[in-house]
């Protein structure tokens, strides 16, 4: 059971502009709580600062302010650390075509983190968990698949494949970056549900990072909304959706397609 | 919603099953494409290789000096001999054997010089980077010809390691940029970012997940780098800077022209060796281009004879334009 929490964190970015540098803030004091069996979703535009809180919880990124608390405990400095946390919180990237090496197959991309992270098992024992993997994530057979480089995959196996890497090495909190906007539209149903179902059976605590409110409503329990780095509204999922405060947060469900509306206003 | 939930993912899973790719396709990834550059081009360094390796154990000593000077090719000797009576296929099997070594040893060093300053200063970036781009920049511009004169004044023994080095030196700067260039584009892609976040350390995103990607280019840095250093080797000997006491086709040819070959007709000396270093380059440029082809398919497809395939022949025009009108 893993929980992360953000306390006003701040990320600064020096901007350098031939002799004058200045500092951009990506995000502003942002405050958040993943717990496990939540799904948080963070929705923005471009820009916003989503995908550099997503960074900051994979301490790819330090913040400027502020801290990331796991269990309570800030992250300690240094490898070890890093390495402990880094078995705690994965992430599932935008681009399944870029989150994969070309040169490796599928099976090495999902057996690293198993033996980094649980260095004790035998070479049969992670084979069987790369296998074990590839079957909860629907990717019959396993052992064919695991032998596959990804360039031989559709978007949407990658995908999943990807998700398999974040769960090796068996984490309590995933982070996933817009894990479907890249996909076709006809496949990302199917693996929005496939993310929602392992985080019922692994009780995860999931950061969904989006910028469609839809997808966010209907798999979060809480939704963010960024605007230029700083959380403007934040709430239940229908909360947010059906009463919006912000003007941005109006913006975004009007932009969203409503056949209920369209209908009304045809009518009329 | 439920009733959607359960039927979308029946149709993933038969996607699933049928995506499945053939049980060929692993070796197909493997090796390169056969094409007709590649094989000639192989096929030429393969032969060379071979005299080189073979040529210096069934032929004469080089160096044994008879009194039959300047002699045409046939009788006794394959290739004719020289002013002072030298065995010219032996002198050209030695020669061989010292172009090559110096090109490979030369390839190796610039290969390892390059990718070390290249990648790690990229990757690293920051300090490092600058650090690393700044000496690299002093490397390019380090003139290799003047260098090599004042090495040769103060050494009076070159032996041909330390032209080789020197070569080196002077010539791995040009790749080492390259590839630089290449691993910053890599170093930021998400798969690399995926194993720090999978927790690798950072020598082994740098072995594993980067420098297997970079092997097109480290392969073509090589074959450009041999091609470089028997050539720089070839013109540094003909000037007379090259290393003492050896054979390679760049001191063949410059005793051929101290021994008036060219004036004195004796087509044998000179041509060979001449005949070799440039049959060598060209074979090794055809190798380089068909990486190249490997690496960035655009250069493949469309050459002229290829877009000649594509038109149609007179009898097929003559009926598209009958149905045209």
């Amino acid at each position: 059971m893993t929980t992360i929490e953000l306390r006003g964190v701040t990320k600064d970015y020096r901007v350098r502009d031939g002799m004058r540098g200045s500092t951009l803030r990506a995000v502003d004091d942002v405050s958040l709580v993943l717990e496990p069996g939540r799904t948080i979703a963070l929705v923005g535009q471009s820009g916003s600062g989503k995908s550099t809180i997503a960074k900051m919880l994979l301490q790819l990124e330090r913040p400027t302010a502020g801290e990331i608390l796991l269990d309570g405990k800030p992250v300690p400095r240094g490898r070890r650390g890093r390495h402990a946390y880094r078995g705690q919180v994965q992430m599932v990237f935008q681009d399944p075509f870029a989150s994969l090496n070309p040169y490796h197959t599928i099976g090495h991309h999902i057996a690293r983190p198993i033996q980094l992270h649980h260095p004790r098992l035998s070479r049969a024992e992670v084979t069987e968990r790369v296998h074990d993997l590839l079957r909860r994530v629907r990717l019959h057979p396993a052992a064919t698949f695991a032998e596959r480089r990804p360039h031989e995959l559709s978007g949407g196996q990658r995908q999943r494949a990807a998700i398999a890497r974040a769960l090796a090495p068996s984490p309590g909190i995933l982070v996933a970056d817009e894990p479907v906007s890249m996909l076709d539209v006809s496949i990302r149903l199917g693996v929005l549900n496939l993310l929602g179902d392992l985080q019922r059976q692994e009780d995860l605590g999931v950061l969904y990072i989006t910028h469609d409110l839809a997808t966010a409503r209907h798999f979060s329990d809480e939704i963010l909304v960024m605007y230029k780095g700083v959380i403007v509204e934040r709430g239940p999922a229908d909360d947010v959706i059906l009463n919006p405060k912000h003007e941005y947060t109006r913006l975004l469900a009007a932009a969203a397609p409503n056949p209920e509306r369209r209908l009304a206003e045809l009518s009329s | 919603m439920s009733v959607t939930l359960s039927e979308s993912l029946e149709p993933d899973a038969v996607e699933s099953r049928e995506h499945l790719p053939g049980p060929t396709s692993k070796r197909r990834r493997a090796r390169p494409r056969l094409t007709a550059k590649l094989v000639v081009g192989s096929a030429v360094v393969a032969a060379i290789v071979l005299f080189a390796i073979v040529g210096p154990f069934v032929t004469q000593n080089p160096s044994a000096i008879s009194d039959v000077g300047l002699q045409p090719p046939g009788d006794g000797h394959l290739l004719g001999t020289t002013q002072t009576g030298q065995d010219v296929f032996a002198q050209l099997a030695h020669a061989t054997r010292g172009s090559l070594t110096i090109g490979v040893v030369v390839g190796v060093l610039t290969v390892v010089l390059s990718s070390l300053f290249g990648v790690i200063g990229a990757y690293a970036g920051g300090v490092t980077d600058e650090v690393f781009n700044l000496f690299t920049n002093i490397a390019l511009v380090i003139p290799g010809l003047p260098l090599v004169i004042i090495i040769s004044s103060y050494v009076p023994n070159k032996s041909i390691w330390l032209i080789a080095v020197v070569l080196a030196i002077t010539g791995w700067a040009g790749s080492a940029r390259v590839i630089r260039g290449f691993t910053l584009s890599l170093r930021g892609r998400d798969y690399v970012l995926a194993s720090k976040v999978a927790g690798e350390r950072t020598w082994r995103v740098i072995l594993v997940e980067i420098l297997p990607n970079l092997i097109p280019l480290l392969a073509s840095q090589f074959v450009f780098a041999i091609i470089f250093a028997i050539l720089g080797e070839a013109g540094l000997s003909f000037l007379g800077l090259g290393a003492s006491n050896s054979f390679t086709w760049g001191t063949m040819l410059y005793y051929a022209q101290n021994g008036l070959a060219l004036r004195l007709g004796a087509w044998w000396w000179f041509v060979p060796p001449g005949l070799l270093l440039a049959l060598f380059g060209a074979a090794l440029s055809l190798i380089n281009f068909s990486i190249d082809e490997a690496i960035n398919p655009k250069l493949r497809s469309q050459t002229r004879s290829q877009r000649k395939g594509w038109r149609l022949t007179d009898k097929q025009l003559e009926a598209v334009k009958e149905d045209a009108l």
